[in-house]
């Protein structure tokens, strides 16, 4: 809702706030000394960030497979034709949708709950947050091994011990034992990674709730608010901007996933995101071009999603100014 | 019964009030439930470290049967000959290498965004959050080929490199929200007595912020800590990190449930720490400092 009040570009937002800024603007030397602590990060970033990706750019239109090193040379649009002919590619931009999409959603609403749960008072709430931390604090290779060897595994992961000691409490002497990995590989990669983000979105939500004015609600619960119209009218409208921020950070960071894939299915069964499609065309077919168009595709598809985010957090500013 | 009395006396009808009070009883032990399966995964590695190879690939699983501390021994090097120590070591240096490299240069900038903010900050602040938009891939391969020319595959200094651009700008977004929390009177009244730049930083910046920098350097740590893909990519014998070394060694020495238990506890030790010590500072560092 909110990407519909923000009319323009960022940059809009910037030329209508400080005043202040503005006026330094005329003195010169004032500006750069302004500047001056800037400068650092900034030409930092550029350097290690924006260079390599123009070095992406012009080598997507090359010819230049590892393998084959006589055979380098402009080699036009034909790395991005390619990649549009592999089935491969395109059910690797599905996947990614759904993967991000789903452990996003998903985390988000869990973490929505866990949050409104933990914002009251009862006994051991600082043992349960805790508890609730921890997946956010595994290394993620680890808790991607942790997944694949201690909880998947047909024949002594949790969950298929789990069905055993189950059936055997009633008697039961053939208890399923799907092979998780094989026969739902998509929804075993997106069920780890919901585990692993949902205390993500749940710590900023929280943060959300407890920078909420208490006051306000109190008033509301004397003027007899039930507790629906509470969250509905007081929390939710506090809550969105965080909502928005866990999304945006939460969406970043899943549609990067590289560690669960790599390590739970590598790539096999449809669950081959786009980083881990590019690190393979790149790591193992060494073909540098075809990988680095695919790297120019990855980026396409994240702007869209930029876009939309940027334009969503712009209400952070804007709220500010 | 003290209750009872207690609200018997208020405009709201007893029966609500205790029934409020169920439902509170209730919602709490919701919490503790969910607490539990979340951490149950992680109970479950722990647990599964402890046992010796045979009784943890048991079906159903053994939970008190078979505990041994052999697993640890192992990743230790114990009857292997496979030291941890060079890849923990290597997770320690870039991690703590580069976060000093972010505070470092995050705190002048979120100065420049904050406290004496440069035109257009907003479009500045939009260009650091773009960067991260850009996934780490698409600037892989000529980071690959810049590091084959230079000599710097394998080497932690390039990972350090990498990891800082990587936690820069969340870091620049998150100090920018802490440094605006510093009163301009002080300010001001440091820069009429005469204070640099970096007197400013130093004597008055950085005590008001402090929380914020921890929080920073937590949340810097913790993804330099866990990240793989770079490690993998860039790194071999000399250079790997903790979760290089994590995944290799499944590979090398086929599937040991306990012992690879063992290692993944071991290895996710120094961010379990580090997170738990500091719950509220990672809570506002994650809220992008938005949290007032």
């Amino acid at each position: 809702m909110s990407t519909t009040s923000i009319t323009g570009h960022p940059s809009r937002v910037s030329r209508s706030a400080e005043p202040g800024a503005r006026r330094a603007a005329g003195r010169p030397r004032g500006a750069w000394s302004r500047r001056a602590p800037l400068l650092p990060a900034l030409v930092f970033m550029i350097v290690v960030t924006q260079l390599p990706f123009v070095g992406t750019l012009v080598i997507s239109f090359m010819r230049w497979n590892a393998l084959d090193p006589g055979d380098r040379g402009f080699g036009g649009l034909s790395n991005y034709t390619a990649a549009f002919e592999d089935p491969a590619l395109r059910s690797s931009i599905e996947t990614t949708v759904l993967l991000t999409a789903a452990v996003v959603l998903v985390s988000l609403l869990l973490g929505l709950v866990l949050a409104l749960l933990l914002d009251r008072r009862f006994r051991g709430r600082g043992i349960v947050r805790t508890m609730l931390i921890t997946p956010f604090l595994v290394v993620p290779a680890a808790s991607a091994l942790l997944w694949k060897h201690a909880i998947y595994n047909a024949s002594y992961g949790l969950l298929n011990g789990t069905l055993t000691w189950l059936w055997s409490l009633f008697g039961g002497a053939h208890p399923p034992q799907p092979d998780w990995l094989s026969s739902t590989p998509l929804l075993a990669v997106e069920a780890s990674l919901i585990w692993q983000w949902t205390p993500f979105m749940m710590l900023i939500l929280l943060a959300g709730l407890q920078s909420r004015p208490i006051d306000v609600v109190e008033a509301a619960r004397v003027d007899g608010a039930s507790t629906w119209q509470v969250f509905r009218y007081l929390t939710f409208p506090h809550l969105r901007r965080y909502l928005e921020l866990a999304a945006l950070l939460g969406s970043i960071y899943v549609v990067q996933n590289f560690d669960a894939v790599f390590t739970l299915t590598s790539g096999g069964l449809g669950t081959a995101n786009l980083p881990y499609t590019v690190y393979q065309t790149f790591y193992q077919g060494h073909d540098y071009g075809q990988a680095s168009a695919e790297g120019v595709l990855v980026v396409i598809c994240t702007i869209l999603l930029a876009t939309f985010a940027l334009r969503t957090v712009s209400s952070l500013f804007r709220e500010e100014s | 019964m003290m209750a009872a009395a207690v609200t018997a006396s208020r405009p709201v009808g007893r029966t609500t009030r205790v029934s409020g009070r169920r439902n509170a009883t209730l919602l709490g032990l919701l919490a503790w439930l969910f607490g539990v399966l979340f951490f149950l995964p992680f109970a479950w590695m722990v647990l599964t470290s402890l046992h010796s190879e045979s009784a943890a690939a048991t079906n159903p699983p053994s939970i008190g049967a078979g505990l041994t501390l052999q697993g640890y021994r192992e990743f230790f090097g114990a009857g292997t000959g496979v030291s941890p120590w060079p890849p923990l070591i290597n997770s320690l240096t870039a991690s703590v290498a580069s976060t000093l490299l972010v505070l470092l240069l995050s705190i002048p900038a979120a100065y420049a965004l904050s406290i004496r903010p440069v035109r257009k900050w907003t479009d500045v602040m939009f260009f650091f959050l773009s960067t991260k938009m850009l996934p780490a891939v698409a600037g892989l391969l000529p980071i690959y080929l810049i590091a084959q020319n230079a000599g710097m595959l394998d080497d932690i200094w390039l990972l350090v490199i990498l990891y800082t651009s990587m936690n820069l700008p969340i870091a620049v977004w998150m100090m920018r929200s802490f440094l605006a929390e510093v009163p301009k009177e002080l300010l001001e009244a440091a820069s009429i007595d005469g204070a640099g730049l970096a007197t400013i930083l130093v004597r008055i910046v950085a005590p008001v912020a402090m929380p914020g920098i921890a929080a920073t350097a937590l949340i810097s740590f913790i993804f330099s800590w866990n990240e793989l893909l770079f490690a993998r990519v860039l790194t071999g014998v000399v250079a790997g990190t903790a979760p290089v070394f994590l995944t290799g060694f499944v590979t090398s020495q086929g599937l040991f449930l306990a012992k690879v238990c063992a290692a993944a506890v071991c290895i996710s030790v120094p961010v379990l720490v580090a997170g738990f010590a500091a719950q509220d500072k990672l809570v506002q560092g994650l809220s992008l400092g938005a949290v007032k």
